[in-house]
């Protein structure tokens, strides 16, 4: 093929497409990351019975707009950009500038792994994984990944100079390898039911209804409907890990006296904005594994030719492949956004765990749990056999 | 001694019943403020309040009728103040913040009328005083201002001319839409 004079060879297509899912799951994160402090914002407001942040404007062609308070992102970015950056005496400032950069990337990089479809035959490029970096092992990449960012608290703490920064890092490294074990116990749980480490299959295998003992049941092979008990652990492990209330003891956000306590302007930010990225990374995580990522109950596309929902095998409502494509797209933005709600509403709603009570409920409630969930779901993968 | 706390029950104790009851508070709030929000962009509902906030300098919240606010002197007819530097307020102010200056009037029936009259806001206690003592219902305390802050101290010697403008009076208990504080300013 030619274009424009050059010879167009088929992996400078795929490199197009690499570079545009790049780009597209780039956007997502920092627009959605950026956005969700408007999200926390306004639904903190109206749970409050307030109006939330809304007296920041520009003024565009001579009219006055606040847009809801949109403008905040705006004016907050420039706020972190021309605030002082202060770097406390007597530490290394490469360290203290490269922690918040630890814990950024790490928050961002976890996202190479995560599928946001299946995959799709596109004309000319060919066979394209809506995925950045399909991977074999995608689910413990992007554990490992995630895990890195407990250096950047670390450091955060460690390099501050401040006895508080340090107490705050010690405190985030124990909350953050304490849920791991939860955390990696119920991921054993899905393996066990999947087979695979692989998103994309996971996400596949839950497009089906649930059979046991070779008895369709109406409910779809969903992970929450398979493991219950893991997906309420897994999900109360990941609001620990992702360090907001109730389980805020590294930061202390009422008081700001955690790891990043010697952070000013942009530094902070990120700080925080690592904090929304990763939330958005759970909740596409949890509806990854327990709430079958795009799939819906019945909707399957290029069944025998055709798209649309299906109900006990028949085609009941069909749709172009696009469609459905649409469909499924929207379906899973608003399973996405309904856990980034919740994750909100539950930080606007409980008060702060005491550090014991995080170390008992981590150690001697979700572990032995988490356990039992493997010896259940272990029975159950036994009865899935065909 | 035995403490007071009473035993959590088992569902307590589980924790998750309680935060789905938490949830469910915070959830109602947040659904029904998101309808009225939504319902008020579209023009429908105005009369139940998605907020509680008053946004203070554009909107006002209503004073009592009988609430003490910045003084004001009163005029006659033909505009001139209703004063007779009688200096009854002066007298019976607790603060010492009138200072009055009389001069002799044209019309014999009225005798005299203030040549000044100042009020010094920052000794005024907002006692009334100085309205119950008027005999000719001169000075009044209904502007509805509040908002008596300045840099300069001598700035709230407020004098004869200030206190008879009528443009900055809010009448009490009246909520203008909206009120600019700029146009307090001398």
């Amino acid at each position: 093929m030619q274009a424009f004079g050059i010879a167009i060879e088929p992996w400078m297509l795929q490199a197009a497409a690499l570079l545009a899912k790049c780009m597209l799951v780039f956007t997502i994160i920092m627009t959605g990351g950026a956005l969700l402090s408007w999200v926390e914002r306004k639904q903190s407001a109206l749970i409050q019975d307030r109006i939330g942040a809304n007296r920041a404007d520009i003024t565009i062609l001579g009219r006055k707009i606040t847009a809801k308070g949109l403008v905040f992102m705006l004016t907050d970015g420039i706020k972190g950009i021309t605030k002082e950056d202060y770097i406390p005496p007597k530490v290394s400032a490469f360290l203290h500038t490269l922690a918040p950069f630890i814990v950024s990337f790490c928050a961002a990089a976890a996202f190479v792994v995560l599928p946001f479809g299946g995959s799709v035959e596109l004309p000319w490029i060919g066979h394209v994984d809506l995925c950045i970096a399909p991977s074999e092992v995608g689910l413990l990449l992007a554990f490992a990944i995630l895990s890195m960012g407990v250096y950047g608290v670390v450091l955060a703490g460690i390099v501050s100079n401040n006895k508080f920064a340090t107490l705050g890092a010690l405190r985030g490294t124990a909350q953050l390898i304490s849920y791991e074990v939860t955390l990696g116990l119920t991921l054993m749980g899905s393996l066990m039911l999947y087979h695979s480490l692989d998103l994309s299959a996971i996400v596949a295998r839950q497009g089906h209804m649930l059979r046991i003992f070779g008895h369709a049941l109406p409910v779809p092979a969903w992970g929450v409907f398979m493991q219950p008990l893991g997906f309420l652990l897994f999900l109360a492990a990941t609001v620990v890990e992702n360090k907001r209330i109730p389980f805020d003891l590294p930061e202390g956000e009422s008081e700001i006296i955690g790891y990043f306590l010697e952070y000013s302007g942009m530094k902070a930010l990120i700080f925080m904005m690592s904090e929304y990225i990763e939330s958005i990374f759970f909740s596409w995580l949890v509806v990854i594994l327990f709430f079958g990522g795009w799939q819906l109950p019945g909707l399957h596309m290029e069944q025998a030719g055709q798209s649309g929902f299906f109900f006990f095998g028949q085609l009941a409502l069909g749709l172009p492949f696009w469609g459905a494509v649409a469909v499924a797209a929207a379906g899973f933005a608003a399973k996405v956004g309904f856990f980034i709600w919740l994750f909100m509403q539950v930080r606007w709603t409980l008060p702060r765990f005491r550090y014991d009570q995080l170390m008992h409920l981590g150690w001697k409630i979700m572990l032995p749990l988490s356990l039992a969930n493997l010896a259940l779901t272990a029975l159950l993968a036994y009865s899935l056999k065909p | 001694m035995k403490s007071q706390r009473r035993e959590m029950s088992l569902l307590e104790r589980v924790y998750y019943p309680e935060i789905v009851k938490g949830l469910w508070i915070t959830s109602r709030h947040f659904f029904k403020n998101l309808a009225l929000h939504s319902l008020h962009a579209l023009g429908l509902a105005r009369g139940h309040a998605a907020m509680v906030t008053i946004e203070y300098p554009d909107v006002r919240r209503p004073s009592p009728a009988a609430s003490r606010t910045r003084h004001r002197l009163t005029r006659r007819a033909d505009g001139t103040p209703k004063c007779v530097a009688c200096m009854m307020c002066a007298t019976a102010c607790p603060s010492d913040c009138i200072y009055i200056v009389a001069g002799e009037h044209p019309d014999p029936a009225i005798e005299k009328y203030p040549v000044r009259f100042d009020i010094d806001m920052s000794k005024c206690v907002f006692c009334g005083f100085c309205v119950e003592a008027c005999p000719k219902d001169a000075i009044r305390m209904d502007t509805g201002i509040v908002e008596l802050a300045w840099h300069d101290r001598r700035a709230l010697i407020f004098d004869i001319n200030y206190l008879m403008r009528e443009d900055v009076a809010i009448p009490a208990g009246d909520t203008p839409a909206a009120f600019k504080l700029t146009q307090l300013v001398r």
